[in-house]
């Protein structure tokens, strides 16, 4: 009996050591793979590191499905806004020809952009879906210029990690992975069904990352940062929504 | 074919022998399941209340016509419910929770089926024997159900043929389906495997779907309680954790 019982601890001991072994290797290869999210701490910690890494592996150059013209939901969702500021309504005002977008961090040639030199970019255009995590959806036309072409004009140096962009709302702001970056159907969108894009909708800029939730496109951008760590941003967890309660990465 | 996979044997011989009426792996699965179920369950309420709405298709949202919807209150002021007020906001925790849960769950459940497949569990303890499955046999066991007469001694050993056919249910279509509509709702999966939306018409069909097997797993759940409690409390719960439906004096 104490024979086996001796057994049976050794056994267990193995295991154990064997599995923390194994569990800190697979941490050091995740880490060096960028396949942990910056809110990985915490209680729900290993779930989201398992669907943020499970999809870096699965789902890094898939494309966002495209839908036919007549598929364009009429009239899609605004859904609510927070009151804009005087600033935004003095922008407003001027037809947004003040409005710019900055792009600094980690990048050769840090500049500010207008939107009409935005708009003489490559300009690209998508019919995708956009779901909230609330569960409601819409599909609608964006157009703009894809943010990789942005991240080539400023020269985004190589150790770039993520991107961080911020809305003239300042609780909005938010990040996204190089693999989301310099994705194709990632755009900085400046407009919307062939037309400017609304106000309501993120006019008059709007970054718009079509394989994650609703919450990462986010309204009215206007600097972007270009980054190798999330750490000195907020409280370090990567964007406004994990302080909120709301997962960093919501390609689900 | 070992005896104890017939049904209307007095005593099968696993009551002979000193094996568990449950397996250590099964019971171990179970209660992980249980607790994973509940966590989805709840969350999924939560999830639910932000927009009591269900659609068909790809796109719905406030401006088009559900499919149905439950008139509660919700907890975001977008949603027209006609109550003048908002539930507090639970979604952030209830995501994070929900998606860590079904991790939980899909590697409990495949740990399960591999153990069932590899062990014979399936063939011995769920496959249903042909003789139970006629009409005959079924309305017999139909109406021992219904008439709410206590168990038979051998029912603690073994599962009838309408048992085997609801657990073959629940394992092999209602779980794989309610995993199947979840992904399909991601849009990173989306982008990944755009056939496994398709074919269930969209995404806001697949979350329609979702809810509905959630109602039926829901369904099983409460059958699975009450005829737990109609069979004997104590006895199914001590099968179910110590692998013995009596106490050694009992089976003495």
């Amino acid at each position: 009996m104490s024979n086996l019982s001796r057994r049976k601890l050794i056994t267990a001991g193995l295991v154990t050591a064997g599995g923390a072994s194994g569990l800190a290797v697979a941490a050091t290869l995740a880490r060096r793979y960028g396949l942990i999210p910056p809110d990985s701490g915490g209680l729900y910690g290993p779930g989201e590191t398992l669907t943020y890494a499970a999809q870096r592996l699965l789902t890094r150059h898939s494309l966002a499905r495209e839908f036919s013209p007549e598929q364009i939901s009429k009239p899609p969702f605004a859904n609510s806004v927070d009151p804009l500021g005087d600033e935004f309504k003095r922008h407003q005002d001027a037809g947004f020809a003040g409005w710019r977008l900055t792009v600094d961090g980690m990048v050769a040639r840090p500049a500010s952009f207008s939107i009409a030199e935005l708009k003489s970019f490559p300009r690209r255009s998508q019919i995708t879906h956009l779901a909230c995590e609330e569960g409601w959806s819409y599909i609608a036309e964006w157009i703009g210029v894809p943010l990789s072409h942005v991240l080539d004009v400023v020269g985004a140096l190589p150790q770039a990690r993520y991107v961080v962009y911020r809305s003239i709302q300042s609780e909005w702001w938010e990040s996204i992975d190089m693999a989301d970056a310099l994705h194709p159907q990632t755009y900085v969108a400046h407009g919307m069904n062939g037309g400017e894009l609304p106000v309501p909708f993120g006019g008059p800029l709007r970054l718009r990352v079509p394989r994650q939730l609703g919450y990462k496109s986010v309204k009215y951008i206007r600097r972007l940062t270009v980054t190798d760590s999330l750490k000195p941003f907020g409280k370090g967890l990567g964007s406004a929504s994990p302080e909120g309660g709301y997962a960093w990465y919501a390609g689900i | 074919m070992a005896a104890g996979s017939i049904q209307g044997i007095a005593v099968p011989n696993t009551a002979i022998t000193d094996a568990p009426r449950h397996s250590a792996l099964v019971r171990v699965t179970h209660w992980i399941t249980t607790l994973a179920f509940l966590a989805l369950l709840l969350t999924g309420v939560e999830i639910l209340i932000s927009h009591p709405r269900f659609y068909w298709g790809e796109t719905g949202n406030i401006n088009t016509t559900p499919l149905f919807q439950f008139h509660i209150p919700a907890s975001r002021a977008t949603v027209p419910t006609g109550y003048g007020y908002v539930l507090p906001d639970q979604n952030g925790w209830s995501r994070y929770l929900h998606f860590q849960s079904a991790w939980v769950l899909v590697l409990t459940g495949l740990l399960y089926v591999l153990f069932g497949f590899f062990s014979g569990h399936f063939r011995r303890n769920l496959v249903p024997d042909p003789a139970g499955l006629s009409a005959k046999s079924l309305s017999a066991t139909i109406a021992r159900d219904l008439h709410l007469r206590p168990a038979r001694e051998e029912d603690a050993w073994s599962y009838n043929a309408l048992q085997r056919l609801t657990y073959l249910l629940v394992i092999f279509i209602l779980f794989p389906l309610v995993i199947w509509t979840g992904l399909a709702m991601s849009p990173a999966v989306a982008s990944a495997f755009p056939g496994a939306v398709s074919t269930l018409g969209g995404q806001q069909s697949a979350r329609t779907i979702h809810f509905f097997v959630t109602v039926l797993l829901t369904l099983f759940l409460l059958v699975h309680v009450v005829m737990v409690f109609l069979a004997g409390f104590w006895t199914r719960m001590r099968a179910m954790i110590t692998g013995r439906p009596a106490t050694g004096e009992e089976r003495a």
